[in-house]
């Protein structure tokens, strides 16, 4: 699988990894989300931003199929990654989430181990060959995570027992750990102080070289600093979509500019 | 009847307070309810409480101390050459007041009119023939001093309830008044109330507190006196289980073992059947189904909490044991002739089993909906699939819940006596055939108290030893319940 990644790096490095048309997301009668057409390109940050209650991550929760647990909601229209539509009758949404990875916007730690809680996807989808191998992955994903130092000495108690900004970084690693070709980011940062902000910013920026990362964000200035690419919802509707450099400066709707400068909130 | 009209009048006069105390309140203030502290009502409620709450705790007090002061006065007036072979001065006293209710009863009725009932020279061959006639329970032939002292009982009783109730009408109107005096602008009233309020949750959780402490004060000290009677090594570790009621202790053996052991198998053998199926129901229920399916099985296994355990035991007995015997008996259908009679341990685990089963389920299902959404959303985020959520997050994460609904329900088994006696058969036997008849201490408490027992023979005072045990034993199951519950509590959030 890596070594097809890389291939792919080599051929066409922005290739379009998500492509959205027409989706349209109900909760029993609501319309949360209306016509919603957007491409997300492979090893790119898109950033989501907009009000509250816009729909960002609903939106976010479709491309995962997240929106399956929750009885009422019914999704509409067409998603593909990598060409291939995942509402089809044929893909399984449990092998679609191992792809496609997700942080929720409220930390979720399992009542586990802080070891158990990283090894949990891996065992699940059986990507270490051995406990050697599995030490490893929860090294190397609690690193990137930016929460290795802070817990390698108590790699065993239970991540419940972290404190809400750990327990986020302990949840992005758990994400990482499975290896994911997308990864949805539901305001990672909502509950980190801005140094451990800044390490997750990092650790986005890193994902970029392998991962396509979604991240939907209440902060301007953070979506400015990760994202290439940026969207802008409001009420239910994807007002626009651009780079990210042309949306914050020159803005084509007056909604997504009111909204950067201020007035829409 | 006097009673219920002293109560009725404090009720009047606290709520003539109320009306009282509220417009003196309002008056005080001008008409304007911004001048009061509190609101109008709460000052007729202070008045209200200053005149009831008072009022009515003489009245208790009185009530129940006048018949011990009025006992004690007459009792000491007896002769001691009265008191007959065999018999003591309670029994004598006993007769002193059924009398004087015999002659309430006629007087009331009119048989007698109450100059003669109070005349202490009155003849009392005839007043025992007229209180026959009214109805009165008298034992037999009433003596001279008897009927005396009956009288002096009922004059000093009328005597009393008219003090008392004189007292208790003044308590309540020097209460109203207060209260209503104190009605002014400036009382905190509100916070008044709020005292009150407090005092009456206070009383009824110490009355819920006292009657526990009681309960188990009276089993400690009926236990003793069993332990006096018969030895406590011989209860606790004594193989065998053959009370006799003929032979009035002696030839008794007392030993809680085999019922002991009854109980834990039986109940072994119900959470066996109980804890999977329960489990898996609610699993099913809280993580699988439906909500219309959801909406119709819970109410409907829900509804087996509530089939009475007699019910349960007719089932055990009618049903399951015959249905048992079919296939484990004798020409059965396995071949195997394993159980005697439809009365076995297993007969009666199964169907208590079946009964535990909304039990188990329904405190587990709350629990696993107590798990929060976001733990499933984090599992299934990570590519799990349904099972594997619920095997590794949400059980895991239930478990201490778990645990604690699985101990509850062993101590209702092991409090279950219905199924057990119509189930499970009355023979104390130690042994690991579940095909066998057997029988628990609960069981074993009903025989020892039913029929002619003497309460002072250790064959019945032994019902309040088992009693403890099977006590200490739920008690140390709860704690140990919490204790597990406590110690493996997860934080969610
Ligand atoms: N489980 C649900 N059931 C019913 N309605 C829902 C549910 N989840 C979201 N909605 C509705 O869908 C709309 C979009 O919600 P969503 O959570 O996607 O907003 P959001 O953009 O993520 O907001 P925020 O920035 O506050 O997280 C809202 O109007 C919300 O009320
Ligand atoms: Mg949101």
């Amino acid at each position: 699988m890596n070594d097809m990644r890389l291939l792919e790096r080599d051929v066409d490095a922005k290739d379009i990894k998500i492509a959205a048309r027409k989706v349209q997301v109900y909760y029993a009668d609501t319309h949360a989300i209306k016509d919603v057409d957007v491409d997300i390109e492979d090893k790119t940050v898109t950033a989501f931003i907009g009000p509250s209650g816009c729909g960002k991550s609903t939106f976010l929760r479709c491309l995962n199929r997240m929106n399956d647990t929750i009885d009422i909601c019914r999704v509409e229209g067409d998603i593909r990654i990598d060409g291939e539509d995942i509402y089809d009758a044929k893909v399984d949404p449990v092998q679609l989430r191992a792809k496609v990875g997700m942080v929720f916007q409220k930390p979720n730690p399992f009542p586990k181990s802080i070891y158990d809680n990283i090894a949990y996807g891996p065992r699940i989808h059986g990507l270490a060959r051995s406990k050697a191998d599995l030490d490893d992955i929860v090294e190397k994903s609690l690193r990137r995570g930016a929460i290795w130092d802070e817990v390698k000495d108590r790699l065993h108690a239970p991540g419940t027992g972290l404190s809400g900004g750990q327990q986020q970084r302990l949840c992005i690693a758990r994400a990482v750990a499975t290896e994911p070709e997308v990864l949805l980011m539901d305001e990672p940062c909502s509950a980190l102080d801005p140094i451990a902000t800044s390490q997750v910013e990092e650790l986005i920026d890193e994902l970029r070289q392998e991962f396509s990362v979604v991240i939907v964000t209440h902060s301007m200035q953070q979506a400015a600093r990760v994202s290439q690419k940026t969207a802008f919802f409001h009420l239910g509707n994807l007002v626009e979509y651009g780079e990210t450099g042309q949306i914050f400066t020159t803005p084509q709707d007056p909604r997504t500019e009111s909204y950067i400068t201020g007035r829409i909130g | 009847m006097p009673l219920l009209w002293l109560i009725l009048i404090v009720l009047a006069i606290a709520a003539a307070g109320y009306v009282l105390g509220r417009s003196r309140a309002l008056a005080s203030a001008g008409g304007d309810i911004r001048q009061l502290h509190s609101l109008p009502s709460y000052y007729g409620s202070n008045a209200a409480l200053k005149a009831v709450v008072p009022a009515l705790l003489l009245l208790v007090l009185w009530l129940i101390a006048q018949p011990l002061y009025i006992n004690s006065v007459i009792s000491g007036t007896l002769p001691d050459e009265l008191i007959s072979e065999g018999s003591s001065r309670g029994l004598l006293m006993a007769e002193v007041s059924r009398t004087a209710q015999g002659l309430d009863l006629a007087v009331s009725q009119g048989v007698i009119d109450e100059g003669v009932a109070s005349d202490p020279a009155a003849d009392f061959n005839a007043m025992t023939d007229r209180l026959k006639q009214a109805g009165a329970i008298v034992t037999s032939q009433i003596t001279q001093p008897v009927l005396n002292a009956a009288q002096r009982y009922r004059s000093m009783s009328h005597t009393g309830t008219a003090i008392m109730s004189i007292a208790v009408i003044i308590i309540a109107v020097l209460g109203a008044f207060y209260g209503i005096r104190q009605s002014s602008a400036q009382f905190r009233a509100r916070n008044v109330v709020e005292q009150g309020v407090r005092v009456l949750l206070v009383a009824a959780a110490s009355i819920a507190v006292l009657t526990t402490v009681g309960i188990v004060l009276s089993l400690v000290f009926n236990t003793i006196e069993f332990f006096r009677l018969y030895p406590a090594s011989e209860f606790f570790f004594g193989l065998s289980w053959a009370p006799s009621f003929s032979g009035r202790g002696g030839s008794s053996e007392l030993g809680v073992l085999p019922l002991l052991w009854g109980t834990i198998y039986i109940s072994i053998v119900a959470l066996i059947v109980a804890v999977p199926v329960g489990l898996f129901a609610a699993i099913y229920l809280s993580e699988y189904a439906g909500s219309k399916v959801r909406a119709v099985a819970k109410p409907l296994l829900e509804v087996l909490a509530g089939i009475p355990t007699i019910v349960y035991g007719l089932f055990a007995l009618l049903t399951v044991g015959p249905l048992l015997v079919s296939i484990f008996g004798d020409g059965g259908v396995l071949g195997v002739s394993w159980q005697g009679g439809g009365r076995a341990v297993i007969t009666a685990g199964l169907v208590m089993g079946i009964m535990l089963i909304p039990f188990v389920s329904s405190l587990s299902d709350d629990i696993i909906n107590a798990v929060p959404q976001a733990m499933r959303d984090g599992s299934y985020g990570l590519g799990a699939t349904k099972s594997e959520t619920i095997k590794q997050v949400v059980l895991p994460a239930a478990l201490p819940g778990i645990v604690g609904a699985i101990l509850l329900a062993a101590s209702r088994a092991i409090g279950e006596t219905m199924i057990v006696v119509l189930g499970a058969g009355a023979a104390a036997r130690l042994s690991l055939n579940p095909f066998e008849a057997m029988t628990t201490v609960t069981a074993k408490i009903v025989s020892q108290l039913t029929g002619d027992s003497d309460f002072a023979s250790p064959e019945a005072l032994v019902a309040f030893a088992l009693g403890m045990t099977l006590f200490v034993l739920t008690l140390g199951l709860n704690v140990f319940a919490l204790y597990i519950v406590r110690k493996y509590r997860e934080q969610y959030d």
